[in-house]
């Protein structure tokens, strides 16, 4: 079943209303709704909670006074780095200083979040406010400090090179540099942040429901805070609204303070975010200004390139310094610079914290190299793709080693890939070299088009690890737990398909079972493009462990080789004697050696019943049950690898930019499931459509959020985009992992600041260097560049 | 103070229901928390999103836009209530589901409201007017390619066998 487009097994309940969701579980919890900053930076003079007290409904409120032992201390660096000199995070509930608008200052539960929400309003801070700093331009200007003993606003810098790219440059036959910026966007999933816990005084655990990309993570992080011991903890993850990155930042505010309240209250206690309060108490990424110097020759080969950028990280980095790590290397994508080096600054602002969204940190280095590579281009009067080519790594070149450090701490190198057969594809499937008879065409008629293109290298399936565990039932069932989440990928279908082929079962007798620490209490998450890789790979040696074993039973019940077996549609039979099979459910009985019978089958194994009575029940190398563990640790990453083009028609006087063609071709190794993998990049495109044209965090100089609504940040409905999404696959296998699999999570959005850039630049015949791009930024580069104002 | 209720009467997908709701409660909230239907989703709560879309006497009607209060007076139908009678996925359900109409499924049932309303305005929808029946609707998974063609497809199974 692997590599077919199987139905998706969620979407029955799904479809019916029966999906399971934070805020859909147990009813009856209290609510919370909780204080936030209206100040992006201020000391906090006082708090009056005297009037919330006595109002009806609301049960308890909690500030900083409130908190002690661990639960008093900062929340914590998940990803701490030795560059990372300054790391600051926030805690729990403010003390004394707020650093953004939208920080957490006290936290009321109530009997609704109508009594809750009406009990913030009477709470009364006084706010003693501070000169914010918003935007990298004010951060690096340093004349105000977000955070009084970090010099310059710098968390951190960090600087890796491969050769002397300075000398390179200065000794090239051309040179160039250019300034280029990209602005925030967000994940925005469709379900906010959401958690619900209930302390049971009885057994003295503790039960914590939270939408999140890491139920592992959390329940570490809420154990650590709470004072706990692990297995006093248990998190599920129930049916997820989407993450896209913003979910696998860990432990909000929320997560340790609804179980904090659950226990000390004794009664359940549920958090579910609005959406003002995603805008501006979650999570943003992609902010970034880069300056780039590049060295080329004739054929526009790069000799050197020398990246410099200003990364905003917010007002605090508790995701350390993974998104500035990621577009430092990622940026090289499928080229080879020959010499390279990069620095950056991790800068603190007054705004909301960034952290990984879809694609983290890769669109902003695929923008700097791409854009660079266009310039190169048009420098030299050269076709695009040809210098792309030029610079290529070629297929014979694998494993390629880029001689940096990737995001894992592990070396980049690529593992395998086939770019110059990728940009075949593309150009075939976009109609690259028919373009400018249709450009003479549009232009033949007054319309004005434009091309453009980009190509992206993605590290996927980083470690350290993920597991599975598979249990055969002894009706045949196949229950199978992943830890890792699930946020509408698909993969109680995707992993069962791997059951299915591994294991010799229907599909349909396999359920998977995914982020429930009570079922998979090793794992680490959903992020990274790593479900597949990593939990396929764990799934895929699960099953060839059960096979193993199911296998071993049944050779000495049916007196045959082990060899001689095979499992086909959940029998064990003899290859070529089909007649002659045990059934898996059968296996899974004997599998268990019973003093007591349950059932008719059960009988099968009781202890008069079967059994060499000269050795023990159970050999000392096997354990009871018809049952496979095992995890998958990769070396390092595997490398995913695509292109896209675009064909953008902009209107000569409204300035709007409309999406002719779109087309992706992708390479993420082997497919398990091609309809969930094309559903992935259909969304990542649409993501990446809405970063290009549409989507900003709108800051003001006061650091207030000024688009903190859908009706102000603008998302993409079906009417922003093309009418297709053309696709093309290559299937270069990775040699790294058991099934050959490369993530495709974030693929969709990696290139897409890049491609409309090149093709709005293409169509208006000047430079874009400043990304996302509206109609009316469009119109003043018009003017700018000399364009007469419509009459 | 105690907040004063109201008797509702909510005749939500064929029963009908009596709650006793405060005048602020909206209605999203009291088919989710007071009648525990909760296929109805909340992605916004200022009616952008789509994702609380429920049929109001067939039409379809952001929840978190009305109050309980005032839907005493019509039939609601919510995506509990789009399966055929003999408990099969409906037509618009189906479609999704063959087209892989649907990634995370938060957004998913006001897409199955709109359309099943949509479906009945207009039963054979070319594309670009598919496209347009879901305009009002946020998907951040899907880029709506899959949900177009879910509406097609819908409008195939429910046109009359020949």
């Amino acid at each position: 079943m692997i590599g077919e487009k199987v139905q998706r097994v969620e979407d029955e309940r799904l479809l019916r209303g029966q999906g399971r969701y934070v805020d859909d579980l147990v009813p009856g919890a209290l609510e919370v709704a909780v204080l936030r900053s209206p100040h992006a930076h201020a000391r906090i003079v006082e708090l009056d909670l005297d009037p919330v007290l006595d109002v009806e409904g609301v049960v308890a409120v909690y500030t900083y006074d409130d908190l002690s032992g661990p639960m008093a201390e900062p929340l914590p660096l998940l990803i701490p780095h030795p560059a990372l000199t300054q790391g600051r995070t926030q805690y729990a509930l403010a003390k004394d200083e707020v650093n953004y608008v939208g920080e957490a200052v006290a936290f009321v539960v109530a009997e609704s979040r109508y009594v809750a929400e009406d009990a913030l309003a009477l709470i009364r801070v006084t706010y003693e406010v501070l000169p914010p700093v918003v935007g990298v331009d004010a951060a690096r200007r340093a004349d105000r400090l977000v955070h009084d003993d970090v010099p310059g606003n710098v968390a951190a810098r960090m600087e890796q090179s491969v050769g002397d790219a300075a000398a390179a440059i200065e000794a090239a036959p051309h040179r160039l540099s250019l300034d280029l910026t990209v602005e925030r966007s967000a994940s925005m999933p469709m379900e906010g942040r959401g958690t619900v816990a209930r302390w049971d005084p009885d057994t003295k655990r503790l039960h914590v429901w939270s939408s999140t990309q890491t139920s592992t993570g959390l329940r570490a992080a809420v154990a650590a805070k709470l004072g706990l011991d692990l297995v006093q903890v248990d998190v599920i993850t129930p049916d997820v609204g989407g993450g896209f990155g913003v979910k696998i930042m860990h432990p909000w505010p929320e997560e340790l303070l609804v179980p904090m309240a659950a226990m000390a209250l004794g009664r359940p206690v549920k958090f579910t975010e609005d959406r003002r309060e995603h805008f501006i108490s979650s999570a943003h990424e992609r902010g970034q200004v880069q300056h780039v110097d590049v060295g080329f020759d004739d054929e526009g080969r790069l000799l050197g390139l020398s990246v410099q950028f200003w990364h905003d990280n917010g007002a605090y980095t508790p995701y350390g310094l993974i998104v500035p790590i990621i577009t430092s290397t990622q940026l090289l994508g499928p080229y080879k610079p020959r010499a390279y080096s990069v620095v950056f600054e991790s800068l603190y602002t007054n705004t909301v914290i960034v952290t990984p969204y879809r694609g983290a940190g890769r669109p902003q280095g695929v923008y700097a190299m791409e854009r660079t590579m266009d310039a190169i281009a048009a420098y030299l009067g050269k076709d695009r793709t040809e210098v792309r080519a030029t610079n290529f790594i070629q297929p014979d070149e694998f494993p390629y080693d880029q001689g940096l450090t990737f995001q894992d701490g592990r070396p980049l190198i690529y593992d395998s890939g086939d770019y110059p057969a990728s940009l075949e594809k593309l150009k075939a499937l976009v109609g690259w070299d028919e373009f400018e008879s249709f450009r003479q065409e549009a232009r033949a008629s007054g319309r004005r088009v434009g091309i453009g293109l980009a190509c992206y290298v993605e590290g996927t399936g980083v470690g350290p690890y993920e597991g599975a565990h598979i249990h055969v039932e002894t009706s045949g069932k196949v229950k199978v737990a992943i830890g890792l989440t699930s946020q509408g990928q698909g993969h109680q279908t995707a992993f069962a398909q791997v059951v299915a082929d591994e294991l010799g079962v229907p599909f349909e007798d396999v359920e998977v079972t995914t982020g429930d620490t009570r079922r998979m209490p090793y794992a680490v998450g959903t992020f990274a493009s790593r479900a597949a890789v990593m939990s396929g790979s764990a799934v895929a040696l699960a099953a060839r462990q059960t096979r193993a074993k199911a296998l071993r039973i049944a050779a000495e019940a049916l007196e045959v080789s082990e060899e001689d077996l095979e499992i086909v549609d959940g029998q064990v039979q003899v290859k070529g004697a089909p007649a002659t099979k045990v059934a898996l459910g059968t296996i899974a009985v004997l599998s268990n050696p019973l003093r007591y019978a349950f059932d008719e089958a059960s009988k099968l194994a009781t202890q008069f019943t079967v059994g060499d009575t000269s050795k023990p029940p159970i050999a000392d190398d096997e354990e009871p049950g018809l049952e496979g563990k095992d995890f998958y640790s990769p070396e390092r990453s595997t490398f995913a690898s695509g292109m896209h083009a675009v064909i953008v028609e902009t209107d000569p006087d409204t300035c709007e930019i409309k999406v002719l063609k779109y087309a992706v071709v992708h390479d993420c190794g082997n497919l398990i499931n091609p309809l969930i993998v094309e559903g992935q990049i259909h969304g990542g495109v649409a993501q990446g459509i809405g970063g290009a044209l549409y989507e900003r965090m709108a800051y003001d100089e006061h650091g207030q959020l000024q688009n903190a609504s859908f009706m102000d940040f603008l998302m993409p409905y079906s009417t922003e985009m093309p009418a297709t999404i053309d696709i093309d696959h290559l299937e270069t296998p990775s040699p790294l992992n058991p099934l050959g699999l490369k993530g495709a999570g974030e693929a969709g959005v990696i290139p897409s600041a890049a491609v409309f850039a090149s093709a709005i630049e293409d169509a208006e015949g000047f430079p874009i260097h400043a990304m996302p791009i509206s109609p009316s930024e469009l119109y003043d580069l018009r003017l700018q560049h000399g364009h007469e104002e419509p009459s | 103070m105690t907040e004063p209720l109201h008797d509702v009467r909510l005749s939500v997908n064929g029963v009908v229901h009596q709650v006793a709701v405060p005048a602020r409660r909206l209605l999203s909230d009291a088919l989710r928390h007071d009648l525990r239907l909760t296929g109805t989703h909340v992605g916004c709560e200022h009616g952008v999103c789509g994702s609380c879309t429920v049929l109001v006497d067939g039409r379809p009607m952001r929840s978190c836009l009305m109050l309980a209060v005032s839907a005493s007076d019509y039939e609601i139908t919510t995506v509990e209530g789009l399966a055929d009678e003999d408990g099969s996925l409906g037509p618009v359900q189906q479609a999704f589901k063959e087209c892989h109409g649907l990634q995370c499924g938060f957004c998913t049932p006001g897409f199955l409201t709109t359309i099943t309303a949509g479906l009945e305005e207009n039963p054979s929808p070319t594309a670009e007017e598919a496209r347009e029946m879901i305009a009002g609707n946020l998907c951040r998974c899907t880029g709506y390619q899959n949900i177009v063609a879910s509406v097609l497809r819908a409008a195939e199974l429910k046109a009359p066998q020949p």
